[in-house]
């Protein structure tokens, strides 16, 4: 069976002025993939994500997201993609249904179906004694997994993770992980852009940016392999050096 | 002491650093002096009003010629028919309509009494209330020429004299209120962000972790905001003499230390705010609702605070600016010494001290 | 020389943010409190800083009281808190030399202690703090932290955020300033640098899990870890969820991290098992234990 490229990105750049913070990057992802984006601070992830959303336009270079062009045809990207981010995420001030309510009725989901899906998402979620609270009053590890939810609502193609699991505790991290495992399984894809090379480690393939280029781009098996490193973290100390 | 002095500097970094405010510090009251001492005013000139005249005959003639004289209004349009009145209203540019009764010298002359009826467009009303007065009197003067020769029996002849702003200036009004927005402004709205801007950045953890006392600390950030103050005063005040002709008619000296009172009050103030509000987001807002609009609305700077309902003017008695207000004219317009405005000083100097100990007593040397 | 705490509970509006914390820290000692967002390390680190008050217990730090001496213990103390805390309108330079004059010294007269630090950044001293990469704003807040010669340093989780790089070279940093003869207490979301300490205090909740050195910690694990792979990773670990015999099952990068209930487990059994679930290109075999698997263990 032939898998499908849901993200082609070919010679992708993008440029302030005189400064390259993208530079012709190339890098396809299959449908039901987790793929890793990974980079210092500063190395462009954020750019280069920014113009896969469709929210930033590209200097030059191809890319199609879920079969769209990110220079004409972003209105429906931003339809079939889902975007979850640790620094914004939910409404602190609206309750958890609240919070439901509202970012499905932004993606125009009717009151039927929001009512339907929230009902399930409480339950998966276990929040049915505290859907009534603040969402401010959760534990972080809670906000995490139902902000990944709330990105899912209305069945995106591709889920955009902005590392998504820093500072959570270990337990809370891992039923995250078992939740991307679960929404890839499903046929999603998922696209984490993180600086935290830990979570490089369980991603299907991940790629590796240095100062605006694809350095690295490989299973995390192969590429502790490739550098004759222990982890990833490794890997990208030999890569940052050198 | 050579603590005291690195931090001091340290503040004249951000100050100085920080373009967009230090280009509002400065531009602010020069932006608002000749906003207030040019577009915002109570005198009228040259208002253009219309004629509809019933009579045409040598009495009417006489008055519109007096009117038309009079620097305060131009004649712009002579109508001829009721029904036109309101049209030239909705126009927008005349403001009033001098209506002449029919046969008005055969009327006076017959009956002694005639009458014109003047009909203003109140959608401003202060602007009207002056047009109708300005009218009255200029009706009145006439009529006091025509009856010379004759005696009446009982005359009231009011003499009023404007003392301590001869020209009605309405820029000798707006000085002193303008002095203290911009004083209160610098002095406690800029001190309390900027200390809490040190909370929002986490500098302020470092700062209390450190051998620094907590009133150094509070005295240094209050330190520039003093200077800055003063020279913003100084400022205001050249102004107003040089481009509006301002008499200072008081001792400069006893402004400047009055000034400086007051400047420390807004201070001790603001390390207040600084001292409730978590963001610079929240200090801003506190200031501006929590002092700029009392200034503004409740000093009697400008809304005399006589005509206001008594609870309101309770209120203003706990403002300060009321008080330095008070003052300023005072010492600028009536030129009074410190003997007449003891009590004020009094005043505003007992509140000063209730404030800094307040603050002091308010600053937290651990957090929360 | 070093710090005492005892029985140290601390709560906001009736949330309890520290329970009954007890541990000392040796003088010249590199302590670890590692836990994540939220454990109550920050919470901790202001008490003893004499940042806040704690509702129960006493600490001392240096040996003063952190109640009655906190003025001593400000004198004696670094502080580096975990959100960026320098004036980003001010230069690398600047910056030093405030910290340096509010502390009453100059940089000349502590110049040996930082200068391994400062020299990486000395290069962009006429910069604005503000400018500077992760990296390099970390080293400029260390070198600040140290400027007046500290006796005990307070680092607030300094590596996060940070990349791999500079992380590896800030704890080369701490290290070299512990012979010095400093007491560092550092805290840390990732389990990954526990091993780096001396001793570590587990923290998760407000409640201290286990205290000890990284290797007894991981030594006091009663299980035998496996690492487990197999082709759907989904799958395998709904299958090892549903595993009769299985005591936990975590996701721990390429592979799962399995133990079993039994004492005389054998791995052939399971690989049966997750063959008969249909999973392909099985592999089974027994890991190190790492302080993230103790962590999760005694969190449970």
């Amino acid at each position: 069976m032939k898998q499908e490229n849901v993200i082609e990105v070919e010679g992708l750049t993008k440029t302030f002025g005189d400064f390259t913070a993208v530079n012709a990057i190339t890098f396809k992802v299959k449908k039901g993939e987790i793929f890793g984006f990974l980079g210092a601070n500063g190395a462009g992830k954020t750019t280069a994500m920014k113009m896969l959303i469709g929210i930033s336009n590209p200097s030059s270079g191809k890319a199609t997201v879920a079969g769209f062009d990110v220079y004409k045809q972003t209105e429906n990207i931003k339809k079939s993609i889902g975007y979850m981010s640790q620094k914004f995420a939910l409404y602190d001030d609206l309750t958890i249904t609240e919070n439901i309510t509202f970012f499905g009725g932004i993606y125009g989901l009717s009151r039927a179906v929001i009512k339907e899906k929230t009902d399930i998402l409480i339950q998966e979620l276990q929040l049915q004694d505290v859907a009534k609270q603040l969402v401010g009053s959760l534990p972080l590890g809670w906000k995490q997994k139902l902000s990944f939810s709330v990105a899912l609502l209305h069945d995106p193609k591709i889920i955009f993770l902005d590392e998504p699991t820093g500072g959570v505790d270990p337990i809370t991290r891992r039923q995250f992980w078992e939740m991307i495992y679960k929404t890839a399984n499903s046929g999603t894809t998922i696209f984490v852009t993180t600086h935290y090379m830990d979570e490089a480690e369980y991603c299907d393939r991940v790629s590796i940016m240095v100062d605006g280029k694809i350095e690295a781009l490989d299973t995390p098996k192969n590429l502790k392999k490739q550098f004759g490193a222990e982890s990833m973290n490794d890997v990208f100390l030999k890569l940052a050096r050198g | 002491m050579k603590r005291f002095i690195g931090f001091i500097r340290k503040e004249f970094y951000h100050i100085f650093r920080d373009k967009r405010s230090l280009f509002i510090l400065f531009g602010m009251p020069i932006a608002q002096i000749l906003l207030f001492g040019f577009a915002i005013t109570n005198e009228i000139n040259n208002v253009d009003i219309a004629i509809l005249d019933h009579s045409k005959d040598a009495t009417t003639q006489e008055i519109i010629n007096k009117i038309s004289a009079s620097k305060y209004f131009s004649i712009d349009a002579f109508i001829t028919r009721e029904a036109d009145i309101e049209s030239v209203f909705k126009k927008g540019k005349i403001k009033a309509v001098l209506n002449f009764e029919k046969d008005f010298s055969k009327k006076l002359i017959k009956e002694n009494v005639a009458t014109i009826q003047i009909i203003t467009d109140a959608t401003d009303p202060n602007t009207a209330n002056t047009i109708s007065n300005y009218t009255n009197s200029i009706l009145q003067k006439y009529m006091q020429e025509q009856n010379k020769d004759i005696k009446p029996i009982y005359t009231i002849i009011p003499q009023t004299r404007m003392v301590y702003n001869t020209e009605l200036k309405s820029v000798f009004m707006f000085v002193p209120g303008v002095m203290t927005i911009i004083l209160m402004l610098v002095s406690a709205m800029m001190t309390s962000i900027s200390i809490t801007r040190e909370k929002e950045l986490g500098t302020m953890e470092i700062l209390l972790v450190s051998p620094l006392k907590p009133i150094q600390v509070i005295i240094g950030k209050v330190v520039p905001y003093i200077l800055l103050s003063v020279i913003n005063a100084i400022v205001i005040v050249v102004l107003s003499i040089f481009i509006f002709n301002m008499p200072v008619e008081g001792s400069l000296f006893i402004l400047g230390l009055e000034s400086v009172l007051f400047i420390i009050n807004a201070l001790s103030l603001g390390i207040l705010i600084s001292t409730i509000s978590k963001t610079q987001q929240t200090a801003m807002m506190i200031s501006l609702m929590g002092l700029m609009l009392p200034v503004i609305l409740l000093s009697g700077f400008i809304f005399p605070i006589s005509s206001m309902p008594l609870p309101l003017q309770l209120i203003s008695h706990v403002i300060p600016a009321k008080w330095f207000i008070i003052i300023v004219k005072a010492i600028m317009l009536k030129g009074v010494g410190i003997t007449f405005i003891w009590k004020e000083t009094l005043i505003l100097l007992g509140m000063t001290l209730f404030f800094i100990g307040l603050s002091v007593k308010k600053y937290k040397i651990r957090l929360e | 020389m070093g710090i005492t705490i005892n029985n140290i509970s601390k709560a906001y509006n009736e949330v309890s943010a520290l329970q009954d914390i007890s541990f000392n820290v040796k003088p010249g000692e590199l302590f670890g409190l590692i836990g994540p967002d939220g454990a109550g390390k920050t919470t901790l680190f202001r008490v003893l800083t004499t940042l806040l008050f704690a509702d129960k217990g006493t600490a001392t730090v240096a040996g003063y009281d952190v109640v009655n001496d906190y003025k001593s213990i400000r004198n004696s103390v670094g502080y580096m808190p975990g959100r960026f805390s320098l004036y980003q309108d001010l230069t690398v330079e600047e910056n030093l030399h405030f910290f340096a004059t509010i502390f009453g010294t100059t940089i000349a007269e502590n110049y040996d202690l930082i200068k391994e630090i400062y020299v990486q950044i000395e290069p962009f001293k006429k910069r604005r703090a503000g400018d500077l990469s992760g990296g390099m704003k970390q080293k400029l807040a260390l070198s600040c932290a140290l400027i007046h010669k500290p006796k005990v340093l307070f680092l607030d989780e300094p590596t996060t955020g940070v990349d791999p790089v500079s992380r590896k070279e800030f704890w080369e940093m701490l290290k070299r300033l512990q012979k010095k003869g400093i007491t560092i207490l550092v805290s840390t979301p990732y389990m990954d640098e526990a091993a780096l300490c001396d001793r570590i205090a587990l923290i998760q909740d407000g409640k201290i899990l286990e205290i000890d050195t990284p290797q007894a910690i991981v030594k006091h694990y009663p299980k035998t870890i496996y690492n487990v792979s197999a082709s759907n990773m989904y799958a395998l670990i709904k299958s090892l969820n549903e595993y009769v015999y299985s005591h936990s099952v975590y996701p721990f990068g390429e592979f799962v991290h399995y133990t079993d209930q039994r004492d005389d487990f054998n791995p052939t059994d399971l690989k049966s098992y997750l063959e008969a679930k249909g999973l392909k290109n099985i592999t089974i075999n027994p890991t190190e234990t790492t302080i993230e698997d103790t962590f999760m263990e005694l969190a449970r």
